[in-house]
């Protein structure tokens, strides 16, 4: 049995005439254990794919199961990673862990507690910052802190909803593997939504391209077979993955193609005259500046 | 030890002195000797320039009304009569001097006067004490209330007054317009119904306050041992200072930011949960800057609510040298007047340093 299934989901937004459906005949199945990574281009549909997983919208039409039961809201088995880091600025790296461990196991003692969010404070190797508060961490950090807040949870599924978007290349490049080595040591059911190709290749097991939208809906899937723990130079060198990227961005593109031949929307493009460079100088300058009191 | 100076030297609220130290320790001097004068000379010759406009129009003032009474005493009583006058005037006798805006020199005698009744009255009230210490004593034993000293306040006493008029004011404010903020802004139905009379009772002036206050205090205490002047005025501080926190902590809960409530509907917590970890926390930037604005408000209705509510303070000061019109009065007006300006602004830096403190920076 899968533990997370959607069927048949419709989704839309506004009311009459300005009535847009975002999502049309999603159908998906999750195995435990399984890494499923969801591609598309942004304003296609995915966080509200992800929300509705999560339980912070619910589906027009259709239904989300987990573990066979319909989702009715949000809950802490579902653990969310979201865009933005999603950090209460007030509270230390410590106490936003601890708001969702206080949450998801209410039983547990002080010091078990505190043991449990040391852990996860570690895995994220961000015991030198347990300490500190969200703006005095770098954009890599707190998206550190809030895997580990997520995990520290112990939910049933990871949901990812584009988590490293907002981070440089070369961040992003070590926070996918020190997602995937934590995920690898329990193997917990995750679905990652993103934009970007690679990242999909490099972390899950599978990958199902989402159409753009309006009516957005999940496209075939592309089954990525390499061999778990990945090595990123490796696969970056190998033929295999060279193929599955293009076929998966042709897939892409297309899509693309056809949804903007449908629409007959015409853009109308302002009429501006470019500026020759070096006719027009802005400010002048001043020579010989001298100290300005007012 | 150049840099232990300095330290001290912010320590000691003396910062501004910094980049003089620094010229004259030889680092950087032309730089920091501009910063110098464009962070503290600047300030303070501006100071200079308000007294001497201030002294200049005080100056023609007084020779005006001079110049009228001479004249009136010509007209009314003749030549004689109008030297009599004019040498009056110049020997600076109190009983024909001209009565006008008061000039710095003679605020500042007024401001020195006052502490001198000050320091008189103090001495005074130690004295009593002493005297009725042992009836005092004696009282207690039996169950009695002690004897008070019931004589005249100083001036300090006035500012000590109204202070504590403006606190319990601030704190009727902050005990209502809090609580009922939070709740009116975690619901839209609420908001809804309440805003309209929000913003018709939010313009009211504290003078209608005070009035419809009276009339409330004077039916519900009839109990003739309280102080109703006192109760009546911190009631309507608070009712008239209160309607910047009202809306702004209702407009802070309102629109707390959507990804932290997305994160307290994924923790899926508790109500009492979700409004002291999430949505106050979330809010209390909007919440210190309404009570910031209160503070500021009420300190200023305070003045003209004493003044008409007869209760002691710097209000009643205010009006009582006005009546009294003795020659000194309208000195200790203005002296009044920078009182309360000072500690308005003391007021305020208290409540910003408060607001700093207690909220979080978006980084």
């Amino acid at each position: 049995m899968p533990i997370l299934e959607l069927k048949n989901i419709y989704k839309s937004y506004g009311t009459g005439t300005s009535k847009v459906a975002v999502l049309d005949d999603i159908n998906l199945a999750v195995k435990e254990g399984e890494f499923v990574a969801i591609v598309g281009f942004s304003g296609s549909g995915k966080t509200t794919l992800i929300n509705m997983i999560n339980g912070l919208e619910s589906p027009d039409t259709g239904e989300v199961l987990l573990q066979g039961k319909p989702v009715t809201g949000p809950g802490p088995d579902r653990g969310v990673i979201f865009q933005n880091y999603s950090l209460l600025p007030w509270l230390t790296v410590f106490k936003n862990i601890k708001l969702a461990v206080d949450e998801a196991f209410p039983q547990l003692s002080n010091s078990k507690k505190e043991n449990h969010i040391r852990k996860y404070i570690e895995m994220v190797n961000l015991s030198h910052a347990a300490h500190k508060l969200p703006k005095e961490l770098s954009g890599g950090m707190r998206q550190r802190v809030a895997v580990a807040r997520a995990l520290a949870m112990n939910p049933e599924i990871l949901l990812m909803d584009e988590p490293l978007s907002a981070l440089d290349a070369l961040t992003r490049g070590t926070l996918q593997e020190e997602i995937i080595k934590i995920w690898s040591q329990d193997k917990k059911t995750a679905i990652l939504i993103t934009n970007d190709v690679d990242e999909g290749i490099i972390m899950a097991d599978r990958i199902i391209p989402l159409t753009p939208g309006p009516m957005a809906t999940l496209g075939p899937e592309f089954r990525i077979d390499f061999e778990r723990p990945r090595d990123v130079t490796a696969i970056n060198k190998d033929p295999h993955y060279k193929r599955l990227r293009n076929d998966i961005l042709e897939y892409l593109i297309e899509v693309g193609a056809t949804r903007q031949q449908c629409s007959d929307q015409k853009y109308i493009l302002p009429d501006l005259q470019p500026i020759m460079p070096g006719r027009v100088s802005i400010g002048r300058k001043i020579k010989n500046q001298k100290v300005k009191y007012f | 030890m150049k840099d232990k100076t300095i330290k001290s030297m912010r320590f000691m609220g003396l910062g501004f002195l910094e980049p003089l130290f620094k010229t004259i320790s030889g680092e950087e001097p032309k730089k920091n000797l501009s910063i110098f004068i464009k962070k503290s000379l600047f300030p303070l010759a501006s100071i200079f320039i308000f007294i001497l406009f201030w002294h200049l129009g005080a100056t023609a003032l007084f020779n005006k009304e001079a110049d009228a009474r001479i004249e009136k005493a010509r007209t009314e009583q003749g030549e004689e009569a109008a030297i009599a006058m004019a040498e009056c005037i110049a020997s600076g006798d109190i009983s024909c001097q001209p009565n006008t805006l008061p000039s710095p020199k003679q605020v500042y005698q007024a401001y020195l006067a006052l502490w001198k009744d000050h320091l008189q009255i103090a001495e005074k009230k130690d004295e009593f004490e002493e005297k009725v210490s042992k009836t005092n004593a004696e009282r207690q034993k039996q169950g009695l209330a002690p004897i008070t000293y019931t004589g005249r306040p100083s001036f300090l006493d006035q500012i000590g007054t109204s202070l504590k008029t403006v606190a319990a004011g601030f704190l009727l404010a902050l005990f209502v317009a809090v609580p009922i903020g939070i709740i009116i802004g975690l619901s839209e139905v609420l908001r809804n119904s309440f805003n309209w009379l929000i913003q018709i009772l939010k313009p009211v002036s504290p003078v209608v306050w005070l009035l419809l206050v009276f009339m409330i205090v004077k039916t519900v205490i009839t109990d003739p041992n309280m102080d109703k002047s006192f109760i009546i005025s911190f009631i309507s501080v608070g009712l008239c200072a209160m309607w910047a926190t009202l809306v702004n902590t209702s407009m802070g809960v309102a629109n707390v930011d959507k990804d932290y409530m997305n994160v307290s509907k994924v923790l899926k917590l508790s109500i009492g949960k979700q409004i002291f970890k999430i949505i106050l926390p979330a809010s209390f930037p909007l919440i210190f800057t309404g009570l910031r604005i209160t503070v500021s408000v009420a300190w200023m209705v305070l003045i003209a609510i004493e003044l008409l509510a007869q209760s002691p303070g710097l209000g009643s000061f205010v009006w009582e040298e006005f009546q009294n019109g003795a020659s000194d009065s309208n000195a200790k007006i203005i002296v009044a007047m920078f009182v309360i300006g000072i500690i308005g602004f003391l007021l305020d830096r208290i409540m910003l340093t408060v607001q700093n403190f207690m909220t979080f920076n978006k980084a």
